[in-house]
Protein backbone atom coordinates (compact mmCIF):
# COMPACT_ATOMS: atom_id res chain seq x y z
CA UNK A 1 0.00 0.00 0.00
CA UNK A 2 2.80 2.33 0.81
CA UNK A 3 6.06 2.00 -0.52
CA UNK A 4 9.27 4.33 0.46
CA UNK A 5 12.43 3.54 -1.45
CA UNK A 6 15.86 5.81 -0.81
CA UNK A 7 13.85 8.47 0.49
CA UNK A 8 15.72 11.66 1.69
CA UNK A 9 14.61 15.14 2.68
CA UNK A 10 16.88 18.49 3.23
CA UNK A 11 16.35 21.69 4.00
CA UNK A 12 18.73 23.04 3.04
CA UNK A 13 22.23 21.93 4.57
CA UNK A 14 19.90 20.05 6.75
CA UNK A 15 19.27 16.81 6.29
CA UNK A 16 15.89 15.46 7.87
CA UNK A 17 15.07 12.14 6.45
CA UNK A 18 18.29 10.84 5.20
CA UNK A 19 17.45 7.39 2.49
CA UNK A 20 14.90 5.82 4.67
CA UNK A 21 12.74 2.65 2.86
CA UNK A 22 9.86 1.05 3.77
CA UNK A 23 7.01 -0.99 3.04
CA UNK A 24 3.56 -1.38 4.54
CA UNK A 25 0.72 -3.46 3.51
CA UNK A 26 -2.80 -3.26 3.45
CA UNK A 27 -4.31 -3.20 6.63
CA UNK A 28 -1.82 -3.05 9.00
CA UNK A 29 -0.86 -0.51 12.06
CA UNK A 30 2.11 1.07 12.04
CA UNK A 31 4.16 2.98 14.42
CA UNK A 32 6.47 5.21 13.67
CA UNK A 33 8.73 5.67 16.51
CA UNK A 34 11.35 8.01 16.93
CA UNK A 35 12.79 10.70 19.66
CA UNK A 36 11.27 14.34 18.69
CA UNK A 37 13.39 15.96 15.96
CA UNK A 38 13.99 12.40 14.51
CA UNK A 39 12.54 13.22 10.91
CA UNK A 40 8.91 11.69 12.22
CA UNK A 41 6.89 14.73 10.44
CA UNK A 42 8.49 15.20 7.88
CA UNK A 43 8.13 11.61 6.53
CA UNK A 44 4.40 11.72 7.03
CA UNK A 45 4.59 14.99 5.33
CA UNK A 46 5.79 14.17 1.99
CA UNK A 47 4.03 11.21 2.43
CA UNK A 48 0.69 13.50 2.33
CA UNK A 49 2.52 15.44 -0.52
CA UNK A 50 2.58 18.68 1.70
CA UNK A 51 6.54 17.91 0.98
CA UNK A 52 8.15 16.99 -2.13
CA UNK A 53 11.02 14.60 -1.32
CA UNK A 54 14.51 15.43 -2.28
CA UNK A 55 15.66 12.53 -3.64
CA UNK A 56 13.74 8.86 -3.68
CA UNK A 57 10.24 7.35 -4.26
CA UNK A 58 7.38 7.42 -2.66
CA UNK A 59 3.83 5.47 -4.17
CA UNK A 60 1.19 5.48 -1.92
CA UNK A 61 -1.21 2.71 -3.60
CA UNK A 62 0.99 2.69 -6.13
CA UNK A 63 0.78 6.80 -7.18
CA UNK A 64 4.09 8.62 -7.10
CA UNK A 65 3.44 11.72 -4.77
CA UNK A 66 5.29 13.60 -7.42
CA UNK A 67 3.80 12.38 -10.36
CA UNK A 68 0.07 12.19 -9.90
CA UNK A 69 -0.19 14.21 -6.07
CA UNK A 70 -3.77 14.54 -6.28
CA UNK A 71 -4.38 10.74 -7.10
CA UNK A 72 -2.33 10.35 -3.52
CA UNK A 73 -4.21 13.05 -1.88
CA UNK A 74 -7.39 11.38 -3.20
CA UNK A 75 -6.34 8.14 -1.04
CA UNK A 76 -5.18 9.70 1.76
CA UNK A 77 -6.33 11.09 5.13
CA UNK A 78 -4.17 12.77 7.38
CA UNK A 79 -4.21 14.15 10.71
CA UNK A 80 -1.17 16.64 11.49
CA UNK A 81 0.31 17.30 14.66
CA UNK A 82 -1.86 20.20 15.76
CA UNK A 83 -5.71 19.15 14.17
CA UNK A 84 -6.01 21.39 11.29
CA UNK A 85 -9.52 23.14 12.21
CA UNK A 86 -11.27 26.33 12.00
CA UNK A 87 -12.70 27.73 15.15
CA UNK A 88 -15.26 30.02 13.82
CA UNK A 89 -17.19 27.06 12.21
CA UNK A 90 -19.43 24.66 13.67
CA UNK A 91 -18.45 20.69 13.76
CA UNK A 92 -20.58 19.34 11.09
CA UNK A 93 -19.86 22.61 9.06
CA UNK A 94 -16.60 21.87 8.96
CA UNK A 95 -16.69 18.36 8.46
CA UNK A 96 -18.92 19.32 5.30
CA UNK A 97 -16.36 21.63 4.16
CA UNK A 98 -13.43 18.75 4.20
CA UNK A 99 -15.86 16.28 2.58
CA UNK A 100 -16.75 18.62 -0.28
CA UNK A 101 -12.55 19.39 -0.37
CA UNK A 102 -11.95 15.72 -0.84
CA UNK A 103 -14.29 15.25 -3.35
CA UNK A 104 -16.71 13.62 -1.30
CA UNK A 105 -20.30 13.63 -3.97
CA UNK A 106 -23.31 15.90 -2.59
CA UNK A 107 -25.89 13.38 -1.98
CA UNK A 108 -23.13 11.10 -0.10
CA UNK A 109 -22.00 14.32 2.05
CA UNK A 110 -25.06 14.46 4.67
CA UNK A 111 -24.30 10.59 5.47
CA UNK A 112 -20.68 10.81 5.94
CA UNK A 113 -20.60 13.50 8.46
CA UNK A 114 -23.21 11.75 10.62
CA UNK A 115 -21.00 8.17 10.00
CA UNK A 116 -17.66 10.12 10.87
CA UNK A 117 -19.50 12.18 14.01
CA UNK A 118 -20.55 8.21 15.34
CA UNK A 119 -17.51 6.52 14.21
CA UNK A 120 -15.32 9.06 16.79
CA UNK A 121 -18.16 9.78 19.25
CA UNK A 122 -18.25 13.94 18.53
CA UNK A 123 -22.59 13.84 17.95
CA UNK A 124 -23.42 15.60 20.84
CA UNK A 125 -21.10 18.51 20.29
CA UNK A 126 -22.20 18.25 16.32
CA UNK A 127 -23.39 22.19 16.38
CA UNK A 128 -20.95 23.91 18.23
CA UNK A 129 -18.29 25.73 17.23
CA UNK A 130 -14.79 24.10 17.18
CA UNK A 131 -13.13 26.75 19.43
CA UNK A 132 -15.53 25.93 22.15
CA UNK A 133 -14.58 22.07 21.83
CA UNK A 134 -11.77 20.83 24.40
CA UNK A 135 -8.40 19.43 22.89
CA UNK A 136 -9.71 15.94 23.51
CA UNK A 137 -12.97 17.10 21.53
CA UNK A 138 -10.79 18.85 18.80
CA UNK A 139 -8.80 15.63 18.50
CA UNK A 140 -11.65 13.55 17.98
CA UNK A 141 -12.83 16.34 15.14
CA UNK A 142 -9.61 15.83 13.72
CA UNK A 143 -9.38 12.46 13.13
CA UNK A 144 -12.78 12.54 12.05
CA UNK A 145 -11.91 14.55 9.16
CA UNK A 146 -9.30 12.16 8.54
CA UNK A 147 -11.61 9.22 7.92
CA UNK A 148 -14.14 11.20 6.37
CA UNK A 149 -13.75 10.36 2.73
CA UNK A 150 -13.14 6.69 3.89
CA UNK A 151 -9.36 6.90 2.44
CA UNK A 152 -7.44 3.82 2.36
CA UNK A 153 -4.04 5.29 3.99
CA UNK A 154 -4.34 7.23 7.55
CA UNK A 155 -1.64 9.41 8.33
CA UNK A 156 -1.83 10.19 11.70
CA UNK A 157 0.97 12.27 13.23
CA UNK A 158 1.16 12.39 17.47
CA UNK A 159 -2.68 11.65 17.63
CA UNK A 160 -2.55 11.41 21.26
CA UNK A 161 -0.31 13.78 21.91
CA UNK A 162 -1.49 16.58 24.67
CA UNK A 163 -4.58 14.45 25.89
CA UNK A 164 -5.48 13.07 29.32
CA UNK A 165 -5.15 9.68 29.94
CA UNK A 166 -8.78 8.82 29.51
CA UNK A 167 -8.24 10.39 26.06
CA UNK A 168 -5.70 8.60 25.17
CA UNK A 169 -6.75 5.31 25.85
CA UNK A 170 -10.19 6.11 23.60
CA UNK A 171 -8.12 7.15 20.96
CA UNK A 172 -6.38 4.23 21.04
CA UNK A 173 -9.17 2.39 20.74
CA UNK A 174 -10.72 4.36 18.20
CA UNK A 175 -7.49 3.80 16.19
CA UNK A 176 -7.57 0.21 16.49
CA UNK A 177 -11.18 0.15 15.36
CA UNK A 178 -10.20 1.89 11.97
CA UNK A 179 -7.57 -1.01 11.18
CA UNK A 180 -8.48 -3.35 8.73
CA UNK A 181 -10.32 -1.05 6.67
CA UNK A 182 -7.58 1.29 6.40
CA UNK A 183 -4.01 1.11 6.11
CA UNK A 184 -2.59 3.54 9.02
CA UNK A 185 1.06 4.87 9.76
CA UNK A 186 0.47 6.98 13.15
CA UNK A 187 3.79 8.76 14.75
CA UNK A 188 5.00 8.58 18.39
CA UNK A 189 7.59 8.79 20.48
CA UNK A 190 5.78 7.33 23.41
CA UNK A 191 7.14 3.56 23.33
CA UNK A 192 4.48 2.00 25.10
CA UNK A 193 1.86 3.45 22.69
CA UNK A 194 3.68 1.58 19.80
CA UNK A 195 3.18 -1.76 21.66
CA UNK A 196 -0.37 -0.94 22.74
CA UNK A 197 -1.98 -0.15 19.28
CA UNK A 198 0.89 -1.36 16.26
CA UNK A 199 1.39 -4.36 15.16
CA UNK A 200 4.98 -3.36 13.14
CA UNK A 201 7.30 -0.50 14.15
CA UNK A 202 9.71 1.22 12.29
CA UNK A 203 12.45 3.23 14.47
CA UNK A 204 13.46 6.30 13.13
CA UNK A 205 16.24 8.88 14.74
CA UNK A 206 18.17 11.88 13.54
CA UNK A 207 16.52 11.27 9.92
CA UNK A 208 17.54 7.18 9.80
CA UNK A 209 16.14 4.02 10.48
CA UNK A 210 17.64 2.94 13.71
CA UNK A 211 16.57 -1.06 12.59
CA UNK A 212 14.57 -2.42 9.81
CA UNK A 213 10.71 -2.44 10.23
CA UNK A 214 9.50 -5.58 11.60
CA UNK A 215 6.66 -6.62 13.63
CA UNK A 216 6.89 -5.73 17.75
CA UNK A 217 7.61 -9.16 18.40
CA UNK A 218 10.65 -9.95 16.14
CA UNK A 219 11.89 -6.65 16.61
CA UNK A 220 12.60 -7.95 20.80
CA UNK A 221 13.06 -11.49 20.03
CA UNK A 222 16.39 -10.31 17.25
CA UNK A 223 17.07 -7.66 19.79
CA UNK A 224 16.85 -10.44 22.89
CA UNK A 225 19.83 -12.64 22.07
CA UNK A 226 20.22 -13.67 25.58
CA UNK A 227 17.88 -14.53 27.73
CA UNK A 228 16.75 -12.86 30.45
CA UNK A 229 15.09 -14.76 33.24
CA UNK A 230 13.32 -12.88 37.05
CA UNK A 231 14.16 -15.60 39.54
CA UNK A 232 12.41 -15.02 43.10
CA UNK A 233 13.23 -16.84 46.11
CA UNK A 234 11.35 -17.17 49.48
CA UNK A 235 13.75 -17.59 52.26
CA UNK A 236 12.87 -19.60 55.07
CA UNK A 237 13.74 -18.43 58.48
CA UNK A 238 16.62 -16.01 56.91
CA UNK A 239 18.28 -19.10 54.69
CA UNK A 240 19.28 -18.43 52.28
CA UNK A 241 21.07 -15.06 52.11
CA UNK A 242 20.86 -12.95 49.36
CA UNK A 243 24.53 -13.24 49.23
CA UNK A 244 24.56 -17.03 49.30
CA UNK A 245 21.30 -17.14 46.59
CA UNK A 246 23.26 -14.91 44.19
CA UNK A 247 26.41 -17.14 44.59
CA UNK A 248 24.68 -20.05 43.92
CA UNK A 249 23.03 -18.49 40.54
CA UNK A 250 26.04 -17.58 39.01
CA UNK A 251 27.12 -20.85 39.36
CA UNK A 252 24.95 -22.21 36.73
CA UNK A 253 26.27 -22.83 33.82
CA UNK A 254 25.15 -20.92 31.13
CA UNK A 255 24.37 -17.27 33.29
CA UNK A 256 25.88 -14.91 32.32
CA UNK A 257 25.73 -12.30 35.19
CA UNK A 258 23.28 -12.04 37.87
CA UNK A 259 21.61 -8.83 39.23
CA UNK A 260 20.17 -8.69 42.53
CA UNK A 261 16.25 -6.61 42.12
CA UNK A 262 14.14 -5.47 45.13
CA UNK A 263 11.86 -8.09 45.78
CA UNK A 264 8.54 -7.86 47.38
CA UNK A 265 7.47 -9.29 51.21
CA UNK A 266 11.29 -10.45 52.02
CA UNK A 267 11.29 -12.62 49.07
CA UNK A 268 14.93 -12.25 47.12
CA UNK A 269 14.57 -11.03 43.54
CA UNK A 270 17.39 -11.62 41.04
CA UNK A 271 17.33 -10.78 37.14
CA UNK A 272 19.31 -12.99 35.57
CA UNK A 273 21.02 -12.59 31.85
CA UNK A 274 22.15 -15.81 30.24
CA UNK A 275 25.09 -16.12 28.01
CA UNK A 276 24.40 -15.57 24.40
CA UNK A 277 22.02 -18.18 22.58
CA UNK A 278 21.72 -20.05 26.14
CA UNK A 279 18.33 -21.09 27.38
CA UNK A 280 18.81 -21.47 31.68
CA UNK A 281 15.76 -21.34 33.10
CA UNK A 282 15.59 -25.09 33.96
CA UNK A 283 18.82 -25.32 35.08
CA UNK A 284 17.79 -22.05 37.38
CA UNK A 285 14.88 -24.05 38.45
CA UNK A 286 16.89 -27.28 39.45
CA UNK A 287 19.69 -25.62 41.03
CA UNK A 288 17.50 -23.35 43.09
CA UNK A 289 15.38 -26.97 43.77
CA UNK A 290 18.45 -28.60 44.57
CA UNK A 291 19.38 -26.16 47.31
CA UNK A 292 16.16 -26.73 49.33
CA UNK A 293 15.07 -23.11 48.58
CA UNK A 294 11.18 -22.06 47.84
CA UNK A 295 11.00 -20.72 43.94
CA UNK A 296 8.28 -18.74 44.01
CA UNK A 297 8.71 -17.48 40.62
CA UNK A 298 10.81 -17.75 37.64
CA UNK A 299 9.13 -16.00 34.22
CA UNK A 300 11.62 -14.51 30.96
CA UNK A 301 11.85 -10.74 31.29
CA UNK A 302 10.52 -8.96 27.97
CA UNK A 303 12.71 -6.44 26.80
CA UNK A 304 10.34 -3.68 26.64
CA UNK A 305 10.53 -1.25 23.67
CA UNK A 306 11.64 1.29 25.89
CA UNK A 307 15.50 -0.61 26.11
CA UNK A 308 15.31 -1.77 22.36
CA UNK A 309 15.34 1.70 21.69
CA UNK A 310 17.90 2.87 23.99
CA UNK A 311 20.00 0.22 22.62
CA UNK A 312 19.33 0.74 19.08
CA UNK A 313 19.94 4.59 19.24
CA UNK A 314 22.91 4.02 21.74
CA UNK A 315 24.53 2.23 18.93
CA UNK A 316 23.97 4.50 16.43
CA UNK A 317 25.41 6.72 18.42
CA UNK A 318 28.19 4.85 19.35
CA UNK A 319 28.37 4.30 15.29
CA UNK A 320 28.65 7.83 14.80
CA UNK A 321 30.97 9.04 17.37
CA UNK A 322 33.73 6.16 15.56
CA UNK A 323 33.54 7.21 12.15
CA UNK B 1 -14.64 24.26 -10.33
CA UNK B 2 -16.61 22.28 -7.39
CA UNK B 3 -12.84 22.92 -5.27
CA UNK B 4 -13.24 26.73 -6.35
CA UNK B 5 -16.72 27.08 -5.30
CA UNK B 6 -16.26 25.10 -2.02
CA UNK B 7 -13.27 27.41 -0.66
CA UNK B 8 -15.34 30.41 -1.96
CA UNK B 9 -18.12 29.75 0.11
CA UNK B 10 -16.07 28.71 3.14
CA UNK B 11 -14.37 31.83 2.88
CA UNK B 12 -17.18 34.21 2.25
CA UNK B 13 -18.80 32.54 5.23
CA UNK B 14 -15.84 33.43 7.73
CA UNK B 15 -15.88 36.80 6.39
CA UNK B 16 -19.50 37.15 8.02
CA UNK B 17 -18.60 34.77 10.86
CA UNK B 18 -16.55 37.31 12.56
CA UNK B 19 -17.06 40.84 13.66
CA UNK B 20 -14.33 41.95 11.08
CA UNK B 21 -16.48 41.95 8.40
CA UNK B 22 -19.43 43.77 9.59
CA UNK B 23 -16.53 46.24 11.02
CA UNK B 24 -15.01 46.74 7.63
CA UNK B 25 -18.49 47.26 5.84
CA UNK B 26 -19.62 49.67 8.84
CA UNK B 27 -16.52 51.86 8.55
CA UNK B 28 -16.72 52.57 4.94
CA UNK B 29 -20.41 53.09 5.15
CA UNK B 30 -19.59 55.86 7.81
CA UNK B 31 -16.74 57.25 5.48
CA UNK B 32 -18.59 57.15 2.73
CA UNK B 33 -21.80 59.08 3.96
CA UNK B 34 -19.40 61.79 5.26
CA UNK B 35 -18.08 61.93 1.96
CA UNK B 36 -21.49 61.47 0.31
CA UNK B 37 -22.87 64.50 2.87
CA UNK B 38 -20.02 66.78 1.59
CA UNK B 39 -19.92 66.56 -2.11
CA UNK B 40 -24.11 66.61 -2.46
CA UNK B 41 -23.72 69.84 0.26
CA UNK B 42 -21.41 71.59 -1.72
CA UNK B 43 -23.22 70.62 -4.87
CA UNK B 44 -26.49 72.37 -3.57
CA UNK B 45 -24.58 75.17 -2.44
CA UNK B 46 -23.12 75.72 -5.67
CA UNK B 47 -26.46 75.35 -7.81
CA UNK B 48 -28.07 78.02 -5.10
CA UNK B 49 -25.03 80.29 -6.03
CA UNK B 50 -25.43 79.55 -10.17
CA UNK B 51 -28.90 79.94 -9.72
CA UNK B 52 -28.33 83.58 -7.69
CA UNK B 53 -26.09 84.53 -10.46
CA UNK B 54 -28.28 83.45 -12.89
CA UNK B 55 -26.28 80.22 -14.55
CA UNK B 56 -28.45 77.94 -16.18
CA UNK B 57 -29.46 75.48 -13.03
CA UNK B 58 -29.32 72.04 -13.95
CA UNK B 59 -25.45 71.78 -13.38
CA UNK B 60 -23.91 67.95 -14.05
CA UNK B 61 -24.42 66.12 -11.55
CA UNK B 62 -22.18 63.59 -12.17
CA UNK B 63 -19.32 65.52 -12.78
CA UNK B 64 -20.14 67.37 -9.06
CA UNK B 65 -20.88 64.82 -7.14
CA UNK B 66 -20.11 61.02 -8.25
CA UNK B 67 -16.94 61.52 -10.07
CA UNK B 68 -15.08 63.29 -7.02
CA UNK B 69 -16.99 60.53 -4.69
CA UNK B 70 -15.61 58.12 -6.49
CA UNK B 71 -11.93 59.25 -6.63
CA UNK B 72 -12.44 59.35 -2.68
CA UNK B 73 -13.70 55.57 -2.87
CA UNK B 74 -10.98 54.39 -4.55
CA UNK B 75 -8.69 55.87 -2.25
CA UNK B 76 -11.03 54.45 0.85
CA UNK B 77 -10.49 51.14 -0.72
CA UNK B 78 -6.52 51.15 -0.27
CA UNK B 79 -6.93 51.22 3.64
CA UNK B 80 -9.97 48.78 3.45
CA UNK B 81 -7.98 45.94 1.05
CA UNK B 82 -4.92 45.12 3.46
CA UNK B 83 -8.12 44.81 5.79
CA UNK B 84 -9.80 42.21 3.79
CA UNK B 85 -6.44 40.33 2.40
CA UNK B 86 -4.61 39.59 5.51
CA UNK B 87 -6.43 36.57 6.80
CA UNK B 88 -6.24 34.89 3.91
CA UNK B 89 -3.08 33.05 3.70
CA UNK B 90 -1.82 34.05 7.02
CA UNK B 91 -4.20 32.85 9.27
CA UNK B 92 -4.00 29.42 7.21
CA UNK B 93 -0.31 29.36 8.03
CA UNK B 94 -0.38 30.29 11.34
CA UNK B 95 -3.42 28.16 12.54
CA UNK B 96 -1.91 25.12 10.37
CA UNK B 97 -4.61 24.63 8.41
CA UNK B 98 -3.25 25.32 5.38
CA UNK B 99 -2.12 21.90 5.48
CA UNK B 100 -5.44 20.75 5.58
CA UNK B 101 -6.07 21.76 1.93
CA UNK B 102 -2.41 21.43 0.63
CA UNK B 103 -3.25 17.65 1.40
CA UNK B 104 -6.47 18.09 0.22
CA UNK B 105 -7.23 16.61 -3.70
CA UNK B 106 -7.61 20.42 -4.82
CA UNK B 107 -5.35 22.43 -6.99
CA UNK B 108 -3.08 25.33 -5.63
CA UNK B 109 -5.08 27.40 -8.70
CA UNK B 110 -8.02 26.47 -7.23
CA UNK B 111 -7.17 27.45 -3.87
CA UNK B 112 -5.92 31.01 -4.90
CA UNK B 113 -9.04 31.80 -7.13
CA UNK B 114 -11.40 30.62 -4.33
CA UNK B 115 -9.62 32.92 -2.00
CA UNK B 116 -9.30 35.85 -4.20
CA UNK B 117 -12.84 35.32 -5.49
CA UNK B 118 -14.19 35.44 -1.84
CA UNK B 119 -12.59 38.55 -1.36
CA UNK B 120 -13.55 40.39 -4.27
CA UNK B 121 -16.80 39.39 -3.31
CA UNK B 122 -16.77 40.78 -0.23
CA UNK B 123 -15.41 43.86 -1.40
CA UNK B 124 -18.50 44.31 -3.56
CA UNK B 125 -20.40 44.01 -0.64
CA UNK B 126 -18.48 46.68 0.90
CA UNK B 127 -18.53 48.70 -2.45
CA UNK B 128 -22.73 48.12 -2.14
CA UNK B 129 -23.39 49.33 1.25
CA UNK B 130 -22.31 53.37 -0.65
CA UNK B 131 -25.97 52.69 -2.98
CA UNK B 132 -28.09 53.08 -0.18
CA UNK B 133 -26.71 56.67 -0.40
CA UNK B 134 -26.76 57.37 -3.93
CA UNK B 135 -30.59 56.18 -3.88
CA UNK B 136 -31.00 59.66 -2.30
CA UNK B 137 -29.84 61.09 -5.93
CA UNK B 138 -32.48 59.24 -8.00
CA UNK B 139 -34.78 60.24 -5.45
CA UNK B 140 -34.76 63.94 -5.74
CA UNK B 141 -32.79 64.02 -8.76
CA UNK B 142 -32.23 62.45 -12.12
CA UNK B 143 -28.53 61.53 -12.76
CA UNK B 144 -27.55 59.12 -15.67
CA UNK B 145 -26.66 55.55 -14.41
CA UNK B 146 -24.77 54.94 -16.86
CA UNK B 147 -21.70 56.19 -15.97
CA UNK B 148 -22.46 55.30 -12.19
CA UNK B 149 -22.19 51.68 -13.30
CA UNK B 150 -18.88 52.34 -15.12
CA UNK B 151 -17.23 53.79 -12.12
CA UNK B 152 -18.77 50.64 -10.01
CA UNK B 153 -17.04 48.35 -12.36
CA UNK B 154 -14.00 50.39 -11.99
CA UNK B 155 -13.93 50.30 -8.08
CA UNK B 156 -14.42 46.50 -8.54
CA UNK B 157 -11.77 45.76 -10.97
CA UNK B 158 -9.22 48.23 -9.10
CA UNK B 159 -10.60 46.47 -5.87
CA UNK B 160 -10.08 42.92 -7.45
CA UNK B 161 -6.40 44.27 -8.97
CA UNK B 162 -5.23 45.21 -5.22
CA UNK B 163 -6.92 42.39 -3.78
CA UNK B 164 -4.66 39.85 -5.84
CA UNK B 165 -1.88 41.86 -4.95
CA UNK B 166 -2.88 41.61 -1.06
CA UNK B 167 -3.43 37.71 -1.44
CA UNK B 168 -0.23 37.18 -2.23
CA UNK B 169 1.23 39.31 0.32
CA UNK B 170 -0.67 37.06 2.55
CA UNK B 171 0.58 34.24 1.63
CA UNK B 172 4.21 35.28 1.59
CA UNK B 173 3.95 35.45 5.69
CA UNK B 174 2.54 33.72 8.65
CA UNK B 175 1.92 36.84 10.56
CA UNK B 176 -1.68 39.18 9.55
CA UNK B 177 -0.26 42.31 10.56
CA UNK B 178 2.54 42.08 8.57
CA UNK B 179 0.55 40.87 5.60
CA UNK B 180 -1.98 43.73 6.35
CA UNK B 181 1.14 45.90 6.75
CA UNK B 182 2.76 44.99 3.34
CA UNK B 183 -0.53 45.17 1.67
CA UNK B 184 -0.82 48.72 2.27
CA UNK B 185 2.77 49.89 1.47
CA UNK B 186 1.40 48.52 -2.19
CA UNK B 187 -1.66 49.97 -2.20
CA UNK B 188 -0.03 52.96 -1.08
CA UNK B 189 2.96 52.64 -3.59
CA UNK B 190 0.40 51.90 -6.21
CA UNK B 191 -1.11 55.21 -5.07
CA UNK B 192 1.54 57.89 -4.79
CA UNK B 193 2.41 56.68 -8.39
CA UNK B 194 0.50 58.94 -9.66
CA UNK B 195 1.75 62.06 -8.43
CA UNK B 196 4.92 61.12 -10.27
CA UNK B 197 3.38 63.28 -13.23
CA UNK B 198 2.39 66.67 -11.45
CA UNK B 199 6.34 67.52 -11.55
CA UNK B 200 7.72 65.56 -14.24
CA UNK B 201 6.04 65.13 -17.74
CA UNK B 202 9.60 62.74 -19.62
CA UNK B 203 8.97 59.18 -20.61
CA UNK B 204 9.95 57.17 -16.95
CA UNK B 205 7.51 59.50 -14.93
CA UNK B 206 4.59 58.30 -17.70
CA UNK B 207 5.92 54.80 -17.03
CA UNK B 208 5.28 55.26 -13.29
CA UNK B 209 1.87 57.16 -13.49
CA UNK B 210 0.80 54.18 -15.44
CA UNK B 211 1.22 51.77 -13.25
CA UNK B 212 -0.61 53.56 -10.85
CA UNK B 213 -3.91 52.02 -10.06
CA UNK B 214 -5.21 55.55 -9.71
CA UNK B 215 -4.08 56.76 -13.02
CA UNK B 216 -6.28 53.72 -14.62
CA UNK B 217 -9.23 54.69 -12.65
CA UNK B 218 -9.29 58.22 -13.28
CA UNK B 219 -11.65 57.27 -17.25
CA UNK B 220 -13.63 55.27 -15.02
CA UNK B 221 -14.68 57.32 -12.68
CA UNK B 222 -15.47 60.14 -15.26
CA UNK B 223 -17.96 57.09 -16.93
CA UNK B 224 -15.33 56.62 -19.47
CA UNK B 225 -15.12 52.90 -20.17
CA UNK B 226 -11.45 52.31 -22.08
CA UNK B 227 -10.31 48.98 -22.95
CA UNK B 228 -6.61 50.25 -22.29
CA UNK B 229 -7.67 50.38 -18.66
CA UNK B 230 -9.69 47.49 -18.36
CA UNK B 231 -6.37 45.49 -19.80
CA UNK B 232 -4.17 47.05 -17.18
CA UNK B 233 -6.71 45.86 -14.48
CA UNK B 234 -7.36 42.23 -15.94
CA UNK B 235 -3.34 41.33 -16.40
CA UNK B 236 -2.50 42.79 -13.10
CA UNK B 237 -5.11 40.59 -11.38
CA UNK B 238 -3.25 38.39 -13.58
CA UNK B 239 -0.05 38.68 -12.54
CA UNK B 240 -0.89 39.12 -8.70
CA UNK B 241 -2.59 35.81 -8.88
CA UNK B 242 -0.01 34.15 -10.26
CA UNK B 243 2.74 35.12 -8.03
CA UNK B 244 0.24 34.09 -5.08
CA UNK B 245 -0.04 30.22 -6.47
CA UNK B 246 3.50 30.61 -6.95
CA UNK B 247 3.96 31.45 -3.72
CA UNK B 248 2.05 28.68 -2.59
CA UNK B 249 3.93 26.11 -4.60
CA UNK B 250 7.40 27.41 -2.71
CA UNK B 251 5.69 26.63 0.33
CA UNK B 252 5.86 22.59 -0.79
CA UNK B 253 9.63 23.78 -1.37
CA UNK B 254 10.83 25.74 0.92
CA UNK B 255 9.00 24.49 4.02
Amino acid sequence: MIKVEGLTKRYGRVVAVDDISFEVQKGQIVGFLGPNGAGKTTTMRVLTCFLPPTSGTVRIAGFDVLEQPLEVKRRIGYLPESPPLYPEMEVTEYLSFVGRLKGIPKRDLKRRVDEVCDRCAIGEYRNKLISKLSRGYRQRVGLAQAIIHNPDVLILDEPTAGLDPKQIIETRELIKSLAGEHTIILSTHILSEVEQTCQHVIIINKGRLAAPPDTVENLTRRLRGAESVAVEIEPRDGVPDAATAQRRLEQVAGVSRVLPRDGREGRLLFEVESLQGRQVRAELARAVVEAGWNLTELRPVALSLEKIFLELTASEQAAGGAQ
Amino acid sequence: MRNILTIYRKELKSYFASWVGYAIIAFFAVVFGYFFYVATAIFVNQSFQSQMMGRGFPMDMHEWVIRPLMMNVSVIGLFIIPMITMRLFAEEKRSGTIELLMTSPVRDVEIVLGKWLAATTFYACVLAISALDLIFLFVYGNPDWKPILVAYLGLLLQGACLLAFGTFISSLTRNQIIAAGGTFAVCLLLWVFEWVTAYETSTWARVVSYLSVLTHFEPFAKGLLDSKDVVYYISTIFLGLFLTVRSLESLRWRA
